[in-house]
């Protein structure tokens, strides 16, 4: 080992900076946290405190609780995010290993249209959107931001996903055509498995802005009964008065789910079963 | 029977043409290697073979069947992988008994072949292990099981030994011979090695730039090669070409001599200066300027004792001269 590689010096810099990154990120997540379990005037006193026993109270949690369908916000929102990363996950894969394996005319055409996407903010076709989903009756159903940001996340995972396909041993899958698997056996058991850490990466990279959107679920699901968990918070926060309690208790709550799922993924991306497949 | 007969096969990929009107015939139960530099289209040919890539024309008959629209894995052929491709998330013993699940085999028949594999190639108590637990042999091992298993009418190798290490490679290479006199089954081996061609093949194809440049025997191959190229490039250390101006010969052509027929002799017709020896223990590789920018290879048995710089007469037995002309067509 080199003696640079050794040097305290050197790794107490890279662990400072990484801790004082750590601690940058963490930082509002704490503030929210601990405010939420803080009385009104306590949050606005004194918003570095920890709560103590003059200032703790669960109000904030209470009013979540008793105040709009907190639960039905949160099913929503987890039922278009789960929906959307199955179908991002599902096509995207399907596209970069066509992408990836098959010789045919306009493959490079093809790949540079699927990465178009990653350019051009879906955003900008709010409109067109909307007017396409009151045409189509989709507008207050969940289907409408399925299908918003599975079109809006394909792009990225289309260009992530090829790149790992590609570096897929060709023999491998040779090998699987040679034993007389169909080409869909090869993509899901042989393929797919291969390049798990990379789907986790797509997964992670599309769920955390679908979870915390409000832009899609306000113009084209605001209904009582199709409202995600950011939607629903919004009631919290009026023009004049905003409920800070409130506010604060829904956003901790949101965050326990996305945290759940970026440590399932992120175990993903640790695994790695591919050593021993090839040389 | 012949098990595999190839007609005028060209395959190109865009413009490019990768292989040029192939003609071969492989007799049932003959050991056939395909060896050449790389980018040769040695590899290609066997995955043309293979079904992995289809032909531009010409036609493949396997078995007496044309195969031209067949799929892979209906062609009857195994075939084992430089990289050996084993399935990861499958055992052993799943991974050998894949092809025949999907032939939808009965159970107790694929046990049975599964195990007689194993025992044939002493896996039977890694049966239980992933790949990822096996050595490199073990798992090369394992790819060729997965091969046998199927008791095709024709095995392809891709150069299987190449992610081997030297001990093992020789070790594998024999375990590959004695497979061949056991099953009898046909072969088609890939390999720039050509120890493996050698050592293994009962017919070489030298190919070269998508063309084959002569079939035979070892011994014919290396005793009477059709050209220049696969004079050179059949034999190790690699043979001598001396212009036969240099030896009081006709203008315009070459003599090839091979080292081990160029002895050390005080009245020897080739003189120079030794400029490297190596000594390999049982044979002593002596290299001799010659003039002309020509390096001269000489072979002596044993053990010979040479310095550098050593002024050395080196002899040949002219019976055992091949003589080139300019295109380096034998003559």
């Amino acid at each position: 080992m080199s003696k640079a590689r050794h040097n305290p010096l050197n790794s107490f810099a890279a662990h400072a900076a990484l801790i004082a990154y750590t601690l940058i990120a963490l930082f509002p997540v704490f503030v929210i946290l601990i405010n939420s379990f803080k009385t009104r005037k306590a949050i606005f006193r004194d918003p570095l405190a920890l709560p103590d026993g003059d200032s703790f109270t669960m109000i904030g949690y209470q009013t979540v609780m008793k105040q709009g369908d907190f639960f039905l916000y949160f099913q929503n929102s987890m039922i278009v995010t789960v929906a959307t990363l199955f179908f991002v996950l599902l096509f995207g894969a399907m596209a970069a290993f066509a992408l990836a394996e098959y010789r045919f005319k306009g493959n490079m055409l093809m790949g540079l249209y699927l990465a178009l996407g990653i350019m051009i903010p879906i955003r900008i076709g709010t409109v067109a959107i909307l007017e396409m989903m009151v045409s189509t009756g989709l507008v207050n159903s969940l289907w409408a931001l399925i299908l918003v940001y599975t079109a809006q996340g394909l792009p990225l995972a289309v260009f992530i996903l090829s790149e790992f396909m590609r570096q897929v041993s060709d023999d491998l899958k040779n090998a699987g055509r040679i034993d007389g698997l169909s080409e869909y056996t090869i993509f899901f058991r042989l393929v797919l498995p291969l390049v798990r850490p990379a789907m986790a990466t797509v997964a992670v990279f599309n769920m955390i802005p679908i979870w915390n959107d409000l832009w899609f679920p306000l113009i084209l699901a605001p209904a009582e009964e199709t409202k995600t968990l950011t939607l629903g918070s919004q009631v919290f926060i009026g023009q004049f008065v905003t409920d800070w309690n409130a506010v604060l208790s829904a956003l901790s709550m949101a965050i326990l789910p996305v945290m759940i799922l970026y440590v399932i993924f992120s175990r993903q991306l640790i695994r790695g079963i591919t050593s021993g497949a090839v040389k | 029977m012949t098990a595999l007969k190839l007609s005028n096969v060209c395959k190109s990929f865009g413009k490019v043409e990768v292989l040029k009107n192939i003609d071969l015939t492989v007799e049932e139960g003959e050991f056939v290697v395909f060896v050449g530099p790389s980018g040769c289209g040695k590899s290609t040919l066997l995955r043309v073979i293979s079904g992995l890539e289809e032909t531009t024309s010409g036609d493949i008959d396997i078995g007496g069947r044309s195969v031209n629209d067949v799929p892979p894995a209906k062609r009857g052929i195994a075939m084992v992988f430089q990289s050996y491709a084993l399935y990861p998330h499958l055992t052993v013993r799943e991974n050998m008994a894949l092809a025949l699940k999907q032939e939808r085999k009965p159970k107790d028949e694929i046990a049975e072949r599964v195990a007689e594999a194993s025992r044939m190639l002493s896996l039977a108590d890694y049966l239980d292990r992933r790949p990822s637990e096996l050595s490199g042999g073990q798992r090369q091992r394992v790819a060729i099981g997965r091969a046998v298993v199927r008791e095709p009418e024709l095995f392809l190798f891709d150069e299987p030994l190449s992610n081997l290490d030297a001990a093992l490679r020789m070790n594998t290479r024999l375990e590959i011979a004695r497979l061949h006199r056991q099953l009898g089954a046909s072969m088609i081996y890939v390999t720039h090695d050509q120890i493996e061609a050698m050592t293994l093949a009962d017919k070489i194809v030298v190919l070269r730039d998508g063309r084959v440049e002569q079939v035979g025997s070892p011994m014919e191959i290396y005793n009477n090669p059709a050209n220049r190229f696969v004079a050179e490039f059949i034999g190790s250390p690699s043979m001598n070409f001396v212009p036969a101006t240099m030896l009081g010969g006709p203008e315009g052509q070459f003599v090839g001599i091979r080292p081990e027929y160029a002895q050390v002799n005080a009245n020897g017709r080739l003189k120079g200066k030794v400029v490297h020896v190596e000594n390999l223990g049982g044979d002593t590789n002596i290299l001799v300027d010659i003039g002309d920018d020509l390096t001269f290879t000489s072979r002596m048995f044993g053990q010979y004792n040479a310095q550098v710089d050593q002024e050395i007469a080196l002899d040949f037995d002219e019976g055992k001269c091949l003589i080139f002309d300019k295109d380096g067509q034998r003559i």
